[in-house]
């Protein structure tokens, strides 16, 4: 086998994807403690750290692209970067959204909140999965377990339809907590967006493996 | 660990440098050898018939008063034979080799062929003679004239200029005739403007060195009944004559009745010699001149 | 309203960079089952391959796969070694060129061809282009003049040697000469243009001129090249055939080929990863 070389790179390039990956799901669940707990400390710490992902996601672009330049690397090696590159794309806007939930519990702060979180919770619980199961799909290239996002997906957004119809609900009884109700139904948003991260992510690895463009959204 | 013990190699060095330089002088020895004898030869040829060389000697007749004695008849005998040997040989031999290299299938025929013109080569040349004197003199009822004698010496280096030009042929790059029959050329538009012009140095250089062969070959002309008598210098190709070679040949032979023949055959030596030194830097001459760059 | 003003963009109109979704122009070369023995070995088997006009066709594989066998033989050049054989089809625009009827000079002043080392002729670089004129019977001055200064400029030459075209052609440099070996193979306009490898021997930036010459050349001719340089088919060729051990693995359009190809052997040689 030639190319021993390259495919020790490209391998740890996988490998710092799959470690981004984990420090975004990490500050997704967290954000999603805080909310619960209404910890604005941690809420702070997860605003703090994700820098640390942002600046992981430039290390892993430049390395992809200079990998570009100097193997240029065709077919499926060619996939793997330009994949790369788009999946680490995603995580970052995975890691935003973590500090946009975090912002949201700021916001709310120790405003009292009457109305149930737990919608929210079994939300996040399922996005969560979904990154699990992106994350495994993406390290064996598995093109099933990239579709079943696809239907967990679909799982979220009628979750995320009907929190939000639940919020408005709650809202028109309890004038009084419109500016934390307003924030949850903001992260509802950001779950929901989450989960199309996930879903572009598996995307991504079905072009990888068969060099095709699917629409799993 | 090294598997070349140093201190082994450094006992052994001393020794493979004294080869060395031993071998360099046996190899010394051995060009020397050749150059001693031809220095040799030359010294004492010039010795011998320099003082002989005068106008009279180069332009006058064959005669047997020593001092009066001249040369020109065989020198003309000489050229005239030129005439005949260099067209047949040249267009005869150029001819063959085209056709051998460039037409011939490469198979038995071939090899065959090829064979016998090498085996051809080293025939002892008065087995040439031999049959110049039964084909040419004796079948064809010409007699001892310029032709027979010519096309005699031609059959004789025939081969060699065959061989020199088929290897001239061979040395044009096949890129070169590879782009013409790439254009379209057929394949006598080919030969004609890419093989020939680009083989004809080394195919003339083959030429010149068979006839400065043929120039000074005595033993075919021997056999076939060339006379040094005092004859009329010859005037065409059908005319009787004698040669150069064959002067030296009689004057050496009869130099145990006349002493000064001796002397005369060292001067046509030094004149035979001269003209073949004149026809191979000819042939270097244009081998540098005309040889493409590629 | 505007919103609803872009989604009712028809999608047709836009233009596709991509190579691969143009419409397949006429068939050149028609190959059909075409076998060859050089004496017991089989240098190309079942070889199957549509070749079409003004698209540039890149052949790649290893060493010994047959690929400059195959450009050989669509001129027939392959027959200059002797123990070939050959079985099969090969039409251009359906005449069948493997016919003995079909003259071999009258084909290769049809498609012309590009060595891999430059080779031009031991004479001036006005001889050099004119040759394939004369041999074609052209003696008049000024047509062999417009015919040298038309095809040095169609091969980009023209401004470099106008003032030398009397200089033998050796004294140019590499990639000048494999440029008048191209200019020499235009001058006998022919429909066709076989490269075996032209850059090959050529330095890098001789090698882009090249490039750019050859994708200059396609609006004109349907070119054909052989090249070990997988960049270069990549980057000039608008369909790539794969040959391996004799056959064709896979032929299709360039991109796909690079960006996705069908076989595993494919994908393992263009990526480097072969045996």
């Amino acid at each position: 086998m030639a190319r021993e070389n390259f495919e020790e790179k490209l391998l740890q390039l996988k490998n710092q994807v799959l470690l981004m990956s984990e420090m975004a799901k990490i500050a997704l669940t967290q954000a999603v403690h805080a909310l619960d707990k209404q910890d604005e400390i941690q809420a702070q710490t997860i605003i703090e750290q994700d820098q640390q992902i942002n600046d992981l996601e430039d290390e892993i672009n430049n390395y992809a692209i200079w990998l570009i330049a100097k193997e240029q690397p065709v077919a499926k090696d060619l996939r793997h970067l330009v994949t790369t590159l788009k999946v680490t794309n995603d995580i970052e806007r995975i890691g935003d959204l973590a500090v946009n939930i975090a912002k949201a519990v700021q916001t709310i702060g120790n405003e009292t909140v009457h109305v149930e979180k737990k919608a929210i919770i079994h939300m996040a619980e399922t996005v969560e999965k979904m990154i699990d199961v992106v994350i495994e799909a993406f390290f064996h290239e598995d093109i099933d377990k990239a579709l079943t996002v696809a239907e967990m997906d679909d799982k979220v957004d009628k979750q995320y339809a009907e929190t939000v119809t639940e919020m408005l609900h709650y809202m028109a009884d309890n004038r009084n907590e419109i500016n934390a109700i307003t924030q949850l139904a903001f992260v509802s948003r950001y779950l929901e967006r989450v989960a199309d991260h996930v879903t572009n992510i598996s995307e991504s690895i079905i072009y990888l493996v068969k060099g095709k463009y699917v629409d799993l959204n | 660990m090294k598997l070349m013990d140093p201190s082994k190699m450094q006992a052994r060095m001393h020794r493979r440098i004294y080869q060395n330089n031993i071998l360099k002088y046996i190899f010394l020895l051995a060009t020397l050898f050749g150059l001693v004898v031809l220095a040799t030869l030359i010294i004492r040829v010039l010795n011998d018939g320099l003082g002989w060389i005068d106008f009279n000697f180069l332009t006058g007749r064959l005669s047997n008063d020593a001092e009066r004695a001249g040369i020109m008849g065989a020198i003309l005998g000489t050229f005239w034979l030129m005439v005949v040997v260099a067209p047949v040989t040249l267009i005869v031999g150029i001819g063959t080799a085209i056709f051998l290299e460039l037409y011939l299938k490469k198979g038995k025929a071939q090899s065959f062929i090829q064979t016998n013109i090498s085996n051809l080569a080293g025939v002892p040349s008065i087995v040439y003679g031999i049959l110049g004197l039964t084909i040419f003199v004796r079948l064809m009822d010409m007699g001892n004239i310029v032709l027979a004698g010519g096309l005699t010496l031609s059959l004789l280096v025939l081969p060699i200029i065959i061989v020199a030009a088929q290897e001239a042929i061979r040395a044009v790059p096949s890129f070169l005739t590879e782009a013409s029959y790439g254009m379209g050329a057929t394949k006598w538009q080919t030969i004609k403007n890419i093989i020939l012009p680009a083989a004809l140095p080394g195919m003339l250089t083959g030429a010149i060195l068979a006839l400065s062969r043929a120039i000074g070959e005595t033993a075919p002309l021997t056999v076939i009944g060339i006379p040094a008598l005092i004859i009329p210098f010859p005037s065409g190709i059908t005319d009787k004559f004698t040669a150069l070679p064959m002067q030296i040949y009689y004057w050496t032979l009869d130099s145990s009745l006349v002493a000064e023949y001796a002397n005369l055959a060292a001067a046509t030596i030094v004149v035979l010699l001269l003209l073949l030194f004149i026809l191979n830097s000819t042939a270097i001459f244009i081998r540098n001149k005309f040889q493409q760059r590629y | 309203m505007s919103i609803s003003f872009v989604t009712e963009t028809p999608k047709k109109e836009l233009p596709s960079i991509h190579e691969a979704n143009k419409q397949s122009n006429q068939v050149v070369f028609d190959t059909k089952q075409l076998n060859l023995w050089y004496g017991d070995t089989h240098a190309l088997k079942e070889v199957d391959l549509l070749i079409y006009e003004k698209e540039i066709t890149a052949i790649i594989g290893p060493s010994g796969c047959g690929k400059s066998t195959y450009l050989k033989t669509l001129n027939r050049m392959v027959e200059l070694v002797p123990t070939v054989k050959i079985s099969g089809n090969i039409t251009y625009k359906n005449k069948d060129i493997l016919d003995r009827s079909f003259k071999v000079e009258e084909l290769r002043t049809l498609v012309g061809m590009v060595f891999q080392k430059p080779n031009p002729f031991p004479k001036s670089i006005y001889d050099n282009v004119a040759y394939g004129a004369k041999i074609h019977g052209i003696r008049n001055k000024k047509i062999l003049d417009e015919i040298v200064e038309r095809s040095l400029k169609g091969a980009a030459l023209w401004d470099e040697v106008k003032d030398r075209l009397k200089e033998n052609a050796y004294g140019l440099s590499g990639g000048q000469q494999q440029r008048l070996c191209i200019a020499r193979t235009l001058a006998i306009e022919p429909d066709v243009i076989l490269m075996d490898e032209p850059t090959s021997a050529l330095d890098p930036i001789s090698t882009s001129k090249i490039e750019e010459l050859i994708q200059t050349l396609k609006k004109d001719y349907s070119i054909i090249i052989v090249t070990h340089n997988m960049q270069q088919a990549a980057r000039i060729s608008d369909r790539t055939a794969f040959f391996l051990n004799g056959e064709v693995v896979e032929y299709d359009k360039t991109e796909k080929l690079f960006s996705n190809p069908n076989d595993k052997r494919t994908e393992d040689y263009i990526t480097g990863r072969f045996g």
